[in-house]
């Protein structure tokens, strides 16, 4: 197997939510969710914290809704596996505006670090190419990332990355946990009222 | 031969509260409604692999503000569970349209647990419940269900039962 790298998983989030604008995020529960709150909370992020599985789904509704703003669905590798159907349900929908990331460290870090079925050979971003995405990609390196920022932005076509960050873990940084209240905030931001 | 009037009933329920994403898992029920879907261009109809995926789907499409509804089987319920927690706490628009298996007439046995425990499941996890018979109540049901869905941000399920749908025929 080809040797991964171990990107620091604070460090891609942050270079992927750097200058975000217009982006919206749908962060998938665990690690996640607490990396894009260190890189700042803002009111286009949604955070999940239930329904494991339903990150690349939610961030799908949302691109087939908001099709003129770039869509970046932030998750691990444990809510991916749990939820891999999405993947040929987003495959066929195919919206240009939307990225799903998987940071892949190989264990589920929130449950004590069990090792998960890519550490032993499952690939995403195969499943993903096998599934029918016009994009898939495996990041190692920070420039890699730095592209991909970019390939967001440009809404090119859907996409999957993966993305080879290490176990090291790092303080919790906790977003807001009221759903009712972030949902309404990224409604407002985007001129939508709430009942 | 054609087949009953209740699922065009459905469509326009949907076309009136301005519904435009349909996410379903396939049944034999909803096939009439699925093919409206298709053949109108306002409307985003999306096969799911598995019936949760619809509730994420339908998270997403209200975050962009959007409407939509799950067409799914009592099986399917089963499915959703778990994920119905993100309608508790998020507060969206969740309407589902659930054939019903596993209760008049069923030929399959096996249908029989989900079918008998679905109503319970769904208001077990919140979700308020109507039950369909009848062909003249779908659409006044789902009239209903989809105001309280769209103003209330309420999850509503009408459940349309067996002896609406008829004997699934075992024989070709």
């Amino acid at each position: 197997m080809m040797a991964k790298a171990s990107l620091d998983r604070r460090a891609v989030v942050a270079e992927l939510l750097q200058d975000r604008d217009d982006l919206l995020v749908v962060t998938g529960l665990g690690s996640p969710s607490w990396d894009a709150y260190a890189a700042g909370d803002h009111d286009l992020t949604y955070y999940l914290w239930a329904g494991m599985g339903s990150a690349t789904t939610t961030g799908l509704g949302l691109a087939l809704a908001q099709p003129k703003r770039p869509v970046l669905v932030l998750t691990g590798d444990g809510e991916m596996l749990m939820g891999m159907g999405a993947l040929a349900t987003a495959a066929l929908k195919a919206p240009e505006n939307l990225t799903i990331v998987a940071l892949d460290n190989g264990a589920f870090g929130e449950t004590g670090n069990q090792a998960s079925h890519t550490a032993a050979g499952v690939s995403l971003a195969g499943i993903a190419r096998a599934c029918g995405f016009p994009y898939t990609t495996e990041i190692d390196g920070m420039a890699e990332v730095a592209r991909l920022r970019l390939r967001v932005h440009a809404r090119t076509s859907l996409a999957f990355a993966t993305i080879h960050i290490g176990k090291a873990e790092h303080p919790k940084a906790l977003p807001p946990r009221d759903g009712v209240h972030v949902k309404n905030r990224l409604r407002a931001a985007l001129g939508l009222q709430t009942i | 031969m054609a087949g009953p009037a209740w699922p065009d009933r459905i469509y326009a329920c949907l076309e009136a509260a301005r519904v435009r994403h349909v996410a379903y898992v396939p049944d034999a029920g909803h096939a009439r409604l699925i093919e409206l879907a298709h053949a109108d261009p306002q409307m985003c109809p999306t096969v799911l692999t598995t019936e949760e995926e619809g509730i994420g789907l339908l998270l997403g499409a209200h975050l962009g503000g959007e409407r939509g509804v799950l067409l799914l089987q009592s099986s399917g319920v089963g499915n959703c569970i778990n994920t119905l927690a993100l309608h508790a706490s998020v507060r969206f628009p969740l309407l589902m349209l659930v054939t019903m298996r596993g209760e008049w007439a069923e030929f399959n046995p096996w249908q029989v647990p989900m079918g008998q425990a679905t109503e319970k499941v769904l208001q077990a996890m919140g979700v308020l419940t109507w039950r369909a018979d009848q062909a003249e109540d779908v659409e006044p049901l789902v009239a209903g269900a989809a105001d309280m869905a769209f103003n209330g941000e309420a999850a509503c399920a009408v459940l349309l039962g067996q002896r609406l749908i008829g004997r699934k025929q075992w024989v070709k």
